[in-house]
């Protein structure tokens, strides 16, 4: 029985699990799903993932959720290339230290901004007050300013010369507030030449293929009927009570 | 050179950190960090980790932050029994797809109510607003539920006979709000006979040692009135609240 792959590429970390497959050929059934339409709330879908997120994978019986451990899965039962999570001690530390930190960092603070941008105004009809924004924008910008600090410093990628996990997690997470017209890499040379040394890494066709989506959010966010985005206001409801 | 640990038991990565070392009789030099004063954002700590968090290990020359790669790290070096973080490939996959889930979800929660009755109230003299902790305490309750429906079941550790990091992780991070009064195992059987069982896996006694200071609900208090409230403190309630 094939693996089953459940991902919506509008997801961060669907991305990531969809271009990390792909990269290393390995072979799985793309079930496409929409988060927009509320597919994750289907019986289904319950079936395959309790928690209702996407990525979800499906390995025979054996059903998978957390794109961080979907990875690390696939890395160990393909035998990918080591550089992806390296065996070395320390090195697989770093990567790691990384996966985790960018939990409560970069990823909650960059999906913030596609829906204080995008989906907020388009679900409420009304611009996200200026504070939060601002607020939001500068957690943003803290979490950058940390990667390129701490987790980047001078080196070609997170853990030194080569290619990891990490740099694939970052990529997909910091292209989101891109997605929703945020220009991240406007004076930030360094990480724009880590995003280009990345999507090189990756392929230019692949990163581009998965990309596609979120870089075409603003314009699908435009035609879209505010009425799709009504399962979600328990969840914007929780982003002003927070 | 000894191995150090860079902790302070209010914080719940810290204690499994700490729980983790003590199991495994892990010799390491405690160094304790007061962020109750701020020590985080000091000189001295910034020369640890910029990131101005703790947990941090620093091995030798070596510093990593982020208890997960922490965790994941001292397992390996020390070879710690299998069942901490199994080598089996979905066993592995079942404690990396709590870890990955934590974090933004009983972490974020369970720290969030201990700051809205613990830490606002020490600092501001005044209670959250009945809204805002209703909203809390509910988002808590919401991750409760889906660590009983799908992480725990009706198995008597997260992935099955034996206990994890998984179990480990979730227990502090649960505690947390119960240092403040509010006894999430009331009411709950099933997780509560979970908490007895993990407490003797680890050792009833190093448990309640290690879990001492969240459990002196009032010291904080006491603390600010005797210290006075730290800068960094004062700034983080103005973001809270806007």
């Amino acid at each position: 029985m094939a693996l089953e792959m459940y991902l919506d590429l509008f997801s961060q970390p669907c991305r990531s699990v969809y271009i990390f497959a792909k990269k290393n050929n390995i072979p799985f059934d793309y079930k496409k799903i929409s988060l927009f339409e509320g597919y994750q709330y289907s019986e289904e879908f319950g079936k395959i993932n309790l928690l209702r997120k996407a990525p979800a994978i499906k390995d025979g019986d054996f059903c998978l959720a957390e794109s961080v451990a979907i990875m690390m899965y696939l890395a160990e039962k393909f035998h990918t290339a080591d550089h992806w999570y390296p065996a070395d001690l320390q090195k697989r530390a770093r990567v790691n230290e990384y996966l985790s930190w960018q939990h409560s960092a970069i990823r909650i603070h960059g999906s913030k901004m596609l829906w204080f941008k995008l989906l907020i105004p388009k679900a409420l009809g009304t611009e996200v007050p200026k504070e939060k924004m601002d607020n939001a924008v500068e957690d943003f910008n803290t979490s950058l300013n940390l990667f390129e600090e701490k987790f980047l410093q001078d080196k070609a990628f997170i853990v030194g010369d080569q290619i990891s996990l990490a740099d694939l997690v970052a990529i997909v997470e910091i292209m989101q507030p891109v997605g929703a017209g945020m220009d991240v890499f406007e004076d930030r040379p360094k990480l724009k030449a880590w995003k280009d040394r990345v999507r090189a890494e990756i392929g230019a066709e692949l990163f581009d293929e998965a990309h596609q989506g979120i870089l075409h959010c603003q314009e699908a966010v435009k035609t879209m009927d505010p009425k799709v985005l009504e399962h979600f206001k328990p969840k914007i409801l929780r982003y002003f009570l927070s | 050179m000894p191995l150090e640990l860079y902790l302070d038991l209010h914080s719940q990565p810290c204690r499994s950190v700490l729980l983790f070392a003590k199991i495994n009789k892990i010799p390491f030099e405690y160094k304790a960090v007061d962020l109750s004063t701020g020590e985080q954002y000091g000189e001295e700590f910034g020369k640890v980790s910029i990131i101005r968090k703790v947990p941090v290990l620093k091995d030798g020359s070596f510093i990593l932050t982020e208890s997960i790669a922490i965790l994941q790290y001292l397992a390996a070096k020390h070879r710690t029994p299998d069942h901490w973080y199994p080598a089996d490939l979905e066993r592995r996959a079942r404690v990396d797809e709590f870890l990955s889930w934590q974090h933004t979800n009983i972490r974020a929660h369970g720290s969030k109510v201990f700051w809205f009755r613990d830490v606002i109230p020490a600092v501001t003299g005044s209670q959250v607003p009945k809204e805002k902790m209703d909203a809390a305490v509910e988002e808590l309750n919401a991750s409760l539920k889906i660590f009983e429906d799908k992480f725990l079941q009706s198995r008597p550790f997260v992935i099955g006979d034996k206990i994890s990091l998984a179990d480990l992780v979730a227990i502090v991070e649960i505690m947390q709000p119960v240092g403040t009064g509010l006894d999430v195992f009331q009411g709950r059987p099933a997780l509560s006979a979970w908490r007895d069982r993990v407490k003797k896996e680890i050792g009833v006694e190093i448990f309640d040692e290690a879990h001492k200071t969240i459990m002196n609900v009032n010291a904080l208090a006491q603390t600010f009135e005797s210290k006075g409230i730290p800068e960094f403190l004062k700034l983080k309630l103005q973001k809270m609240f806007n």
